[in-house]
């Protein structure tokens, strides 16, 4: 159906795609994996003409094409479903649907977005303003868009990230009845269980090459080899021995009648203690509650009832508990870091900042961090040309020593296993033993994986709460969409 | 001073149609994420334009026409450089304004003071003959009708038309129209030709109806910077802004009105007064965001409008 041939990308000195070949036949799935950073998304974007390519050719049904911007592309019916979703956010659902069709007919093509949505079970209302979506709406009514356009050859760039696992049965649903279609289906992904679960044929990446390719079954251990070249200079990844669960320990966070109207759902008379020493995973749909939690735990919403941090009730933002408690957002660029800024002025920013900045101020301290986070960049580098794995590598640099209660969304979203792996460790290493670590996760493994309590909410409560080892995956998957047997209800 | 509503509505309704090409053009830029800071100087040399080629030619036919191009060809300059080449369109625009500016001064000295075609009302037939409606909206000069006809016709086409939402998809994601094939720069480079085509009108507007005549002061120097203040107040809605226009209209028109009733009172303060009122609203905007009242609440949500979220940031392919 579609095959690109020695495809070449570079960018300025950098080679960011060195010769890829890759052939996808009509109704199938087709996988493709890699590190970060190993040109997957590029040539994802080179295939839809999003950036043109520098050279090599593109076979769609035998013959040669051009595609040197997405018009080709589509016109040739190539969609693609980009991993931050490019839509209209202050625009209706109706208007990003029809944003660029051909046809201009609201009533129409609003029986249409509806028809298709209820083929494949999403529920979308045409008329709300897009800014209410979850990214796993938006990402659903994206599907819709493109298959209205009657596309061929569907790319998807991790479709599973920041989307809830009901979601992503839809999506997956959605994607096995495309392929009946006779579409052609490109999926790039971290998750190698998404892979083996969808994909009939696997190509990896590694640095902008072609290394390996397989077909159904896949083997495992050599898809990993492949991908990451020899495992051996990293830890292993850690379980819950580092940190002491067992009797419960002093109070750090305790929520007393919480509610707050902010976020999707809010919260709604949320109360539960978070003891010293724990490392509680917070899991639900999108916008049930568990980021509102997070923020809150870290003084950066209003809210009524009581919270009590490191045991005194918090009346103004006192410095002392602004130091101990960190906040680390899920999207880094926007809220977390300064784009613009290098990372010698972000160490300075967080610590003690100077009132005159010599050009070598910091520069040490800089320099010593780089090393000590395994950070690939100098001390001028500036954040926003840093890859997401370094961009998080930074945010925990700047976790202050004495941070006793770490709050973060999505540690590991958008890194690769390796990167995902040491930020655990690290972690785990810098956290002192009266401190606690609380992270929200759409990945319920790694809930599982790192958390010593998990708690599920649902429509802004609390719907379980239980230590990791008590409960597992089956549970936590139904009390996310609100399933609970009565003997597991909420403790108190 | 007999004033009576009539006769108030029709002067604002007048006064504000110069203002209203003005504010519409640069929503219309705006929608499309580019920010044309120039119009203070456009609408001076478009003016100037305008008033030349009318002179030259003895009809304001022409005169509208050289204006409006004078309009497209200052937003051709702000479209090459800050579209296409990406640079500042803050920076452009302000060095446009100032340019433009002494251009029409320079360039219009023979023209000064000089007599030249206006356009003079119009009435409808029968229709300005009705009580009350006909004095106020059916006895104007042509280039007034024009002003009424361009707000249904610009909210029409913004939120009715295909090409209306992709203007809009543009103003808001550049990146986003781009992966969907539709040509974020070029489609921006249109509606900044467009916007600055009715800038040019306004200009003309001014010296050959409202405030007839090329001179300096022409007395249209400042015009650019409200209609800019007007297209933020309106909350980049093109309803909104051309009310925008008409309350800026009814309290120019109030400044005159005032200052015959308090003679005593020094006259700078009506001719400013619009000025810190419009500051003075945004405020009470802002103050009543998180009011509890919801009836005011719910009025104040409909005055304040979300920005283009891609305003002033030009696309730059990969």
């Amino acid at each position: 159906m579609i095959e690109l041939r020695d495809i070449h990308k570079y960018f300025g000195s950098v080679k960011a795609l060195q010769g890829v070949s890759l052939k996808v036949e009509a109704g199938s799935i087709h996988g493709v994996v890699g590190e970060n950073g190993a040109g997957k998304s590029t040539l994802m974007k080179v295939l839809t003409g999003y950036i043109a390519r520098t050279s090599g050719s593109l076979l769609f049904s035998g013959k040669e094409v051009e595609i040197q911007t997405p018009r080709d592309g589509t016109s040739l019916g190539i969609g693609m479903l980009y991993q931050e979703p490019l839509d209209f956010l202050q625009l209706s659902v109706l208007d990003n649907f029809m944003a660029g069709a051909a046809d201009f007919q609201r009533k129409k093509m609003k029986k249409k977005l509806l028809a298709l949505a209820n083929r494949f079970g999403f529920t979308l209302h045409p008329d709300s303003p897009l800014y209410w979506l979850t990214v796993g709406e938006r990402q659903q009514l994206e599907l819709l868009r493109l298959i209205h356009a009657n596309i061929r050859v569907l790319i998807l760039d991790e479709p599973t990230t920041g989307i809830s696992g009901e979601q992503q049965d839809l999506l997956f649903g959605a994607l096995r009845s495309l392929k009946e279609e006779g579409c052609a289906i490109i999926l790039v992904s971290h998750k190698l269980a998404e892979i083996e679960a969808l994909c009939d044929r696997l190509t990896i990446l590694r640095r902008g090459k072609t290394v390996a390719e397989q077909e159904q079954p896949f083997d495992r251990n050599s898809v990993l080899t492949a991908m990451f070249g020899e495992f051996s200079d990293q830890p292993p990844p850690d379980q819950n021995s580092t940190v002491i669960t067992a009797g419960k320990k002093k109070k750090l966070v305790s929520f007393h009648e919480v509610c707050s109207s902010t976020g999707r759902s809010g919260l709604d008379a949320v109360s539960t203690d978070l003891y010293e020493g724990e490392v509680v995973g917070l899991a639900g749909l999108d916008g049930s509650g568990q980021s509102v939690f997070l923020k809150i735990c870290a003084d950066l919403l209003p809210h009524t009832g009581s919270v009590e941090r490191f045991n005194h009730q918090h009346s103004t933002s006192s410095d002392q508990g602004d130091k101990q408690a960190v906040f680390l957002p899920a999207d880094r660029l926007s809220e977390g870091l300064i784009a613009s800024l290098s990372i010698r002025e972000h160490l300075l920013l967080a610590d003690n900042t100077p009132l005159f900045m010599l050009p070598a101020t910091g520069r040490e301290e800089a320099q010593q961090a780089i090393e000590t986070y395994n950070i690939l960049g100098q001390p001028g580098t500036a954040a926003g040309d840093l890859s997401g794995g370094n961009q998080q590598r930074l945010l925990l640099s700047l976790i202050p020593a004495k941070a006793r209660l770490i709050l973060m969304e999505n540690p590991t979203r958008g890194l690769d296993v390796r990167s995902g792996n040491w930020t655990w460790h690290h972690l785990r290493e810098q956290l002192p033993e009266d401190g606690a670590i609380i992270f929200a996760s759409p990945d319920l493994e790694e809930i599982m994986e790192q958390a010593s309590r998990v708690i599920v909410f649902f429509d802004g409560r609390i719907i379980l709460d239980r230590p990791v080892d008590e409960t597992d995956l089956d549970e936590i998957s139904r009390a996310i969409t609100g399933q609970v047997n009565s003997e597991c209800q909420i403790e108190k | 001073m007999d004033v009576s509503i009539p006769v108030l509505a029709a002067g604002i309704a007048a006064t504000s149609a110069p203002l209203i090409f003005a504010a519409l053009g640069e929503a219309l830029t705006e929608k499309g994420g580019v920010i044309n800071l120039s119009l203070d100087g456009t609408i001076l040399l478009s003016a100037m334009t305008g008033f030349a080629a009318a002179s030259a030619t003895g009809s304001v036919w022409p005169g509208f026409a050289a204006a409006a191009a004078t309009g497209m060809a200052v937003a051709l300059v702000l479209s090459v450089i800050g579209i296409w080449l990406g640079q500042s369109q803050v920076a452009v625009g302000f060095a446009l304004t100032f340019l433009c500016r002494d251009l029409a001064y320079f360039l219009g000295t023979s023209y000064s003071r000089t007599p030249g075609p206006q356009q003079l009302a119009a009435p409808v037939p029968l229709l300005s003959k009705l009580p009350l409606v006909g004095p106020i909206f059916f006895n104007h000069s042509l280039i007034v009708y024009a002003s009424f006809l361009l707000i249904p016709l610009l909210w029409y086409f913004m939120y009715h038309t295909r090409q209306g939402l992709i203007l809009r998809s543009v103003g808001e994601n550049p990146e986003g129209c781009w992966a969907r094939g539709i040509r974020p720069r070029l489609t921006q480079t249109i509606y900044t030709l467009a916007g600055g085509a009715l800038v040019g009108i306004g200009g003309a507007a001014f010296s050959l109806a409202i405030k007839p005549g090329w001179g300096r002061p022409q007395g249209c120097e400042g015009i650019g910077w409200i209609a800019l203040a007007l297209v933020i107040f309106g909350g980049w809605h093109p309803l909104r802004v051309a009310l925008g226009a008409y309350i800026f209209g009814l309290l120019q028109i109030s400044g005159i009105l005032l200052q015959d009733i308090f003679p005593t009172l020094p006259s700078q303060i009506f001719q400013v007064a619009p000025f810190p009122l419009m500051i003075f609203t945004l405020v009470i905007i802002h103050f009543s965001r998180n009011r509890q009242d919801r009836w005011f609440s719910r009025l104040m949500a409909l005055l304040s409008g979300s920005p283009p979220r891609a305003l002033g940031r030009s696309h730059q392919q990969e």
